[in-house]
Order: C-alpha cells, then structure tokens, then sequence
C-alpha cells in the first residue's frame, strides 16, 4: 500500500471517529486515551517468546526470554534461548551482553535506524506519543479490550527496512509486537506480563 | 708592542677569522630536536628510536575542525579529505567516510574465506559445517539477527563475524553525519598520513601547510570553522619553528641588552667596538669548531651561545680596566687564566654528556671561551692603546666599595640562607626530579593537551606494551607474527593478557592463506558435505549457492598481497605494525593489558619466556613507558656523575692555583651557598629540577668560581682605588653574564630556560655571596 493511500486511508478514519465522537459509540478507542492508560503503568516485567520469520530459513527460529521496563527510558531484554543475550537500554546507550565476550557499550545517537526501531517499543510501553511521531505515523484500531496500534516509520532510511510495526494489547498491556520487514520477512513477539 | 709584532698578531687573527667564516658559509643548520634525542645504549631503545624514525607515528597528522553546525562540518570534513588526497603528498586520508567503510567491508567480505581463523580443514567437515551452520542460526535468534540474516546465505558459517571480534577492542571514533567527530560531537575528525617519512622535517612541514591550504580554499565559502592539527608530525615542525625563532630572537635581544648596558659603562664606540671583537671572534671560532666536528650547526647551540656573549665580553671588561690602571699584570693574567680553566671544566662536562646536543653546547662554548681569551690576551693589546682613559667610574665605584664593606658585615648571611635552601630541598625531597621526558619538549602545554585530546577521540590509546622482531622479508614477517599470535592467543586464554594486534590479522603469510585453500573442499565435495550438514536443519542447500559459489572462487583465488588492501583503513593499520627498514622488515605488536590501573599490568617476563619458543629472531616484549623513564634515569645519572666530576676538576684546579686550603675554601664556599639557593628558588617557584638544571649547575659553579677567584685575589691587592676598580669591573662583568643567561632563561624552550634561569640566578647568587665572605676582613 503506498504512502499516499495510506494516509488518506487513515484521513477518512479520523475523519469518521471525529464525526462520531459524540456517539455513544462507546468501545472505540481513542489515540490518546490508550497512550495515557499506558503512561500510567509505571514499570512492568514480562516474559516473551519471539518467533522469527526468515525467508533463508525453513521454519520459524524461536527465541525465549524476559522483558523489564520502567518509565520512562530503561529497558531490559534477557534473551535466554538459544544463545543468552542480554540488551539494556538506559535513556541513550545501550549495553550488550553476551557470556565469554566483554561488556558493550553503544551510543544510539550514531545508529539512527536501531533508535527508531527501539523507540517503538520504548514509546509504546511509556505511552509516549511524542517519541512515537517522531519516527513513525501512529494508527489506532479496535477498542480497549482489543487494540492495534501501526507504526509506520516516516523516514525513508528505515522505511527500507521496516514496512510496519504492528502492537496488538489489552487495556495497557501489550500482548504482541510485529515487526513487518520490506523484504518479506517478520517477526512475532508475545508478551506474558508477569506481574500487573 | 713593536709594529711588526702587531701585524703579526694582527694578520694571524684575521686569517683565522676569515678562514672560520669560509667554513661557515657552507655550514649546514638544522633545527630538529631529534638532534638532541640521547643515543640510545639498548637495543630496545634503539626500537622506539626506530619506530619514530621508521614508522607510522612520525607521519600522522590529526585533524580536528570547529565551529557552526554538524552537519556543515561533515561536508567539510568530506572536501577536505577529498582535497587532500588529491595532492598525492597523503598515502591516506581518514575520516570515517562511506566510500572507505564500504571498501573496508568489501575486503573483508570477499576475502574471510582466507582471512578467517576458523578456515580450518576440520571446519569444512560434515560436523564442522552442521556445528557452524547451526550455530548462525542461533545467532539469527539473537537481537543482531536482523543484521546477521544479510549475511547468512553466503556466509552461513559466520566467518565474518568472527573476523570482527579480531578486531575487538579497537576503539572506533565515534561517526555522526557519515564521518568521524569526537566524542562531545563539536569537532569533525580526519586522520592524515604523510608520505615522507618522520624525519625528513622539510616535507612534513610542507604537507602541514598544504592541509591548511586547503582548508582555506574550502573555507572560503563558509566562514566560521576552524582547523586544528596534532601529532608527532606536527610537534616537530612547531618546535623546529621555535627553535629557529628564539635563536634569533635570544641572540638578538641578549647583543642589544649586553650593548646597551656597555655604552652606559665605557661612553664610547670605540672601547665598545673593541670590547666586542673577543666575543665576536669567540662566536665564529665557536661555530666553526661545531661544525667541523659535528658537521652541522643546530639552531639550539646558537641560541645557546648567546650566553658567549656575556662570558667572553667580561674578559674585554677586565682587561679595559686593567690598562686604565697600574695593576699587576701577571696576577691579573693569572686570575683570568684560572677562570677560563674552571669555566671550561664546566662546558666540558657537557661535551662527555651523552646527549649529542648538549656536546654541541659544550664545544661551542669552550672553543668560543678559548678564542675569547686568547683575542683579549693577544689582539687587544695590538689594537688597544696603552694608556686608556675610562670614563670616571670613580664615584660609582667608591659606592660600591661601601656596600661591599657593609656587606661582609653580614658573613653569616649567605650561610643562613644557604642552610635555609638545604631545608627546602629535604622537605622537597620526593619530588625534586622531573621524570617526564616531555619536560625536555618546547611544546606548549596546550598543545600536549589538545593532542591527548584528539588522541582519546580517534580511540587511539597509549600503547605501553609491544612485542617487536625483525624479518628478513614481508612473507617472514607475516609467518613470524602468525606464530607470535598463536603464543600470545594461549596468554589471552590464560588471562595473561587482554588481546593484541597483528599485522596478520588483515594481511595472512600467503603460507597461510595457501593453508586455508587447500583447507577448502572442491565445490563437488562441498556440496556432498553441505547436503549432510543440512540434514536436520531448517535450511535448504539451493539457499545457499552464494555460500558454495564464493568458497570455491576464493579456492582458486591469487593470494592476498599487500597492495590488496589499497584505499581501506585496515592498509594503514597494516602500515603502522609491519615496517619495511633499508635490509630488513620491523614488525610491532601492541599489546593491550588486562588492567592499565594496576602497577604492573603486564607480566613482561612471562610473555617474553612464551615468546622464546618461536625462535623468532630478536624477539623482545617492550615496555615503553619503562624504557623510557629508564633511559631518562640512566641520563640523569650519567649526567649527575658528569656534574660531580666537573665540580671536582674546578675544586681541584682551584686548590693547585691557590695553593692554600684557606684560599680555596674562601673562593669555594660562597658558591656552594649560591647553588644550595638557586636549587631552593627553583624548588619554590614549582619547577622541578631536570638534567638541564644539573648541567646549569655545574656552569654555575664553574662561571661564579670567576668571580670568587677575582674577589679572593683582591686580598692581596694592595691599593685600594686597584681593588675598587677591580669590583666595579666585577659587577659589570656578573651584570652582562646575568643578562644573556636571563635572556634564556624566558625562552620557551626548556634546554634553553632551564640552564638560563639556573646560571643566571646563580651568577648574581655567586657575585653576591662571594662579595660578602671572600674578602679578607684584614685588608679592608
């Protein structure tokens, strides 16, 4: 679908949510009505199962671990099969960890795409609406019980790589993470909160 | 003086002067202050010698530009690199550029076949493929396997990766808008290599002034940014262009002080212009002894021999005020005598030093001192007439008599102070010396620290520890540093150390790389292996056919060479640790320690004994920073026994001459007070003390003994107006002596201040403390 489809496409939504905004229509969700139910939600531990969808590769590869986040910026990704990784976001840098190799320390201000990709998630998860727009045109389908939020990334450099990141949640959990690659290829991450 | 005794004298003095300045005319001046680098006695010194002179270091010039916005200084950074590279004078230019990154990933890509460690015969088994192919696919799972997934259908076996973490632990500098900037990101970063070698200063500095051309061409349209350089390269050219300047410079201002100061005293040309030609010929004897026996004259030693002007002109001052009166000539030829000897022990301790710079000194000094005295003994008098009327000096001269008189009422005071400097220096006691050799360099500190500065940002650290052999060819070398890594991998393992590079690394012996080759399955066979491999995997062969595709060009390929890697990053790596020498090829292998906070991060010893197995020939583990504080303490040494000599020589000829203990210790005494308060001051103004300082000594000693010996001697001068001529000529001679080694003293050239402010404060300390405790109360 290209761009223009899609934002006029997304114009008529609003359009149409706009015109019934009065209506007790009552189960549509609005933008910044989940934003803020996710900004609420301060901090939140979960375990996850990411199923990688590669053309090069007959099946799916799977990989299992547990996620941690508190608002606003800190994130935690523990890979723990097959091969343990841990990935930690604190504001601006992030630490690689891998067993047997010494610690890594990155600054995401040189990698523009790996930033946007992670202000997905992180914006997502803070409610940040902001740091969404700043990368991605931001959609909102279905209603607090079941909702899906597009990202769509703005910029051509990493709209060569992403088409769409697709998040499906509950209230203010997020229960799944697609990533839509350009060349065919997805991912499927599911999130099991641990704690509410 | 009969007429023909006068032409004789007068004709031997002009052809020696005449034949002095043919030799001048085509003398060689320099101005490197590797001339003044110490010979190095080891062979491991020899090394860092070498690896300046030969290797990478002495060509690098770090570029930094500031100012307005990122992104313009990227563009600009982009020109800059592309002007230069254009000039032909670079073998490379680096900015973190694409075209360079993207050449880079296209070596080792194409290549990791042979490049890879892991190529191994055992790796193409069946079990060797399923293990790597399986590992690939966990590493997809992982959070780089978007990345990973590019590579993975030509390159399932991961070899690539593996060729990164070789290159681990190098720090790259940070990239912003597609080139390199430091680290707070506000300056674009560039790494220029020169294609002349590190001594040849002319086309270094030629290649630092066609950066700054350049920049200014590209500037033009943008006004606002600036460029900074450093660097060895850059460092040298600076201080050659000190050096030259303040040779000028000090000559000049000294002559003029030194003249003025005449005028006022004599009233007329006439005496001045006489008063001058010991100190002029003093000069050009110098210079020409310097350069007959060193074959060239370096900018320092005539910066340096400004201070022959304040020597050599005293002498004429004596004898001025030798001739106005009726004085005993034999005792007054004497005294000077004694000084001139006493003087020259001095300057000869310079000349045994081994800093060839230093000799330069020395020779200069003692053969311009010798001519000096030799043109006042014999040419004055030809020239000069007999009965000379000095301006009245009388009034001036009886008031000094009664500050001296009042003076040596005060005996106990150069002794008090003298015991006063001995606390400073014991409560200074651990910090006396200055250890750095950096002290010794005319560069600002400024400077230093703005190079610290772009070093840190280029990620290019101190490297303190190096594995170094030499090799008959490129090929040996290669072979040699590939069996140096396989030992120092094994220390790796055993935490002896964190890791090292090799040239190897980026460029294998064609040995090796003939190894791997045949290490490689035919593409039948591979495809045979492959299928097997596969077997419970979830990847298809037909997925892979880049992967066999590429392993059999790289089956049938032409080995790696040097000139492969032209116009990628890792060629100047190379270039950095395998060093082609005239006969024989230097390879260095830095060493990277587990910690650098602990006092001894590196067991030497212990890489070193593993080394040995390899045979390699000269193999040795360096520790530069140990070398080097070594060889300063060697020098400081040597120079300290040299000192201690010298100032026994000067004792010894002082107690021959005066033949009397009593006499002797009377001229003694008041100088050694005069050194123990040019240490303290020295201590107290927060300098410490460097083997300049030691040598400055020692001439202290060696010159303030002149006036001592003068002061002493006045004890058996019986007419009082005599003696008070005689210490009017005394402070004229210490105030021309004290100005043109003060005049060094504000150079910013360490060599140069060091010694000007030692002797210059301990000429004034000398004629001061003499004047109080060398006279002979009895004969007032």
């Amino acid at each position: 679908m290209n761009k223009l489809k899609f934002t006029i496409v997304n114009a008529f939504a609003f359009f149409i949510l706009a015109a019934s905004a009065g209506t007790v229509w009552s189960a549509e969700l609005q933008l910044p009505h989940l934003m803020s139910m996710l900004s609420q939600k301060k901090w939140g531990q979960a375990s996850f199962v990411e199923k990688k969808y590669l053309s090069i590769i007959d099946k799916p590869i799977v990989s299992k671990g547990t996620l941690a986040f508190v608002a606003p910026n800190f994130l935690e990704k523990k890979t723990l099969s097959p091969k343990p990784e841990t990935l930690i976001l604190v504001g601006d840098t992030l630490t690689i960890q891998q067993p047997g190799k010494s610690e890594h320390k990155v600054s995401l201000e040189e990698y523009p795409e790996a930033t946007a990709f992670i202000e997905s998630i992180r914006g997502t998860l803070a409610g940040d609406l902001k740091a969404l727009e700043k990368y991605y045109d931001v959609s909102l389908k279905g209603t607090t019980e079941n909702w899906v939020l597009i990202l769509s990334p703005k910029d051509k450099q990493i709209g060569k790589i992403f088409s769409e990141i697709r998040m499906v949640g509950v209230n203010n959990q997020v229960k799944t993470i697609e990533f839509k690659q350009r060349d065919g290829d997805h991912s499927v991450m599911s999130i099991t909160d641990k704690k509410q | 003086m009969t007429l023909k005794r006068r032409v004789l004298i007068l004709s031997v003095w002009l052809a020696v002067i005449l034949a002095c300045v043919s030799v001048i005319s085509k003398t060689r001046f320099i101005s490197d202050l590797t001339a003044f680098m110490p010979k190095a006695p080891s062979a491991r010194q020899q090394l860092l010698v070498d690896q300046f002179r030969d290797g990478i270091i002495g060509r690098i010039i770090m570029i930094g530009i500031e100012g307005g916005n990122s992104a313009a200084r990227a563009k600009l950074s982009l020109a800059l690199a592309d002007s230069l590279r254009k000039t032909g004078l670079f073998a490379g230019v680096q900015n973190g550029d694409s075209a360079t990154e993207e050449k880079d990933r296209a070596y080792f890509f194409d290549n990791r076949y042979l490049l890879s460690p892991g190529v191994t015969a055992e790796h193409f088994t069946v079990k060797g493929l399923h293990v790597a192919i399986n590992n690939s696919i966990d590493a997809l799972a992982g959070n780089a396997g978007m990345i990973i997934k590019q590579l993975f259908a030509r390159d399932p076996t991961g070899e690539t990766l593996k060729l990164l973490d070789e290159f681990i632990g190098n720090d790259k500098p940070v990239s912003k808008d597609g080139t390199w900037v430091s680290r707070d990101g506000k300056r674009a970063l560039l790494l220029a290599y020169t294609q002349a070698d590190g001594t040849n200063t002319e086309a270094q500095a030629k290649a630092i002034n066609v950066i700054k051309q350049s920049f200014a061409q590209l500037d033009n349209r943008q006004p606002g940014y600036h460029l900074l350089m450093s660097g060895t390269s850059v460092f040298t050219v600076k201080s050659r262009n000190t050096i030259e300047g303040q040779a000028v410079w000090l000559a000049s201002v000294s002559l003029v002080l030194v003249v003025s100061l005449l005028l006022v005293i004599y009233r007329s040309i006439r005496l001045l212009f006489f008063g001058l030609l010991p100190v002029l010929s003093g000069a050009v004897v110098g210079i020409t002894a310097v350069s007959l026996g060193f074959g060239h004259v370096h900018s320092l030693t005539l910066g340096f021999g400004t201070t022959l002007i304040g020597e050599a002109v005293d002498y004429s001052i004596y004898f001025y005020l030798q001739r106005s009166g009726q004085a005993n000539s034999t005792n007054f030829w004497r005294t000077i005598w004694l000084g001139v000897a006493t003087s020259i022990a001095g300057f000869a301790a310079l000349l045994f030093s081994g800093f060839p710079g230093l000799a330069q000194l020395g020779t200069y000094s003692i053969s311009g001192l010798i001519s000096a005295v030799f043109v006042t003994r014999f040419v004055l008098p030809a020239v000069v007439p007999t009965k000379l009327s000095l301006p009245n000096l009388d009034r001036l001269a009886l008031v000094l008599e009664s500050i001296i008189a009042r003076a040596t009422r005060v005996r106990w005071l150069p002794i008090a102070l003298a015991l006063v400097a001995i606390g400073v220096i014991t409560i200074h006691q651990g910090e006396i010396w200055n250890r750095n050799l950096a002290s010794l360099s005319p560069i600002s500190k400024a400077d230093q620290d703005l190079n610290q500065e772009l070093r840190n940002d280029i990620g290019a650290p101190d490297v303190r520890f190096m594995v170094a052999f030499s090799a008959k060819n490129e090929e040996q070398a290669l072979e040699g540093a590939e069996k140096a890594g396989k030992v120092l991998r094994q220390l790796i393992h055993d935490h002896v150390l964190a890791g090292f590079n090799s040239p190897a690394t980026a460029l294998p012996s064609i040995a090796l790389q003939r190894e791997r080759q045949q290490a490689i399955p035919d593409e039948k066979e591979l495809r045979d292996r492959l299928k097997s491999a596969l077997v419970d995997l979830p990847v298809s062969i037909d997925k892979l056919q880049g992967f066999i595709a590429d392993v059999e060009a790289t089956r049938q390929k032409q080995p790696l060479t040097r000139s492969d890697l032209d116009g990628t990053s890792a060629a100047l790596l190379v270039d950095s640790l395998l060093i082609k020498r005239k006969n024989d090829y230097l390879v260095m292998m830095p060493l990277r320690a587990n910690s650098s906070t602990a006092d001894v991060p590196l067991d030497v010893n212990r890489v070193q004994a593993a080394l040995k197995a390899t045979n390699l020939p000269h193999i040795v583990v360096i520790d530069i920073l140990e070398e080097s504080t070594s060889l300063f303490e060697n020098y400081r040494r040597e120079v300290q026994l040299l000192s201690e000599v010298g100032g026994l020589v000067i004792l010894g000829l002082l107690l021959l001459s005066l033949k009397s203990i009593q006499r002797t210790l009377r001229v003694s005494i008041p100088l050694i007070c005069a050194m123990a308060c040019v240490i303290a001051v020295t201590l107290l103004h927060g300098t410490q003390l460097t083997i300049l300082h030691l040598v400055g000594l020692l001439l202290v000693f060696a010159i303030g003994s002149n006036y001592a010996l003068f002061f002493e001697s006045g004890n058996q001068v019986q007419r009082s107006d005599e003696r008070r001529r005689m210490q009017m000529s005394l402070v004229i001679a210490n105030f021309t002596t004290v100005i043109s080694f003060g005049v060094l003293g504000v150079s910013s050239i360490p060599v140069l201040s060091a010694i000007g402010s030692t002797v210059s404060l301990g000429a004034l300390f000398s004629l001061i403390f003499s004047a109080i405790l060398s006279r002979d109360l009895k004969s007032t």
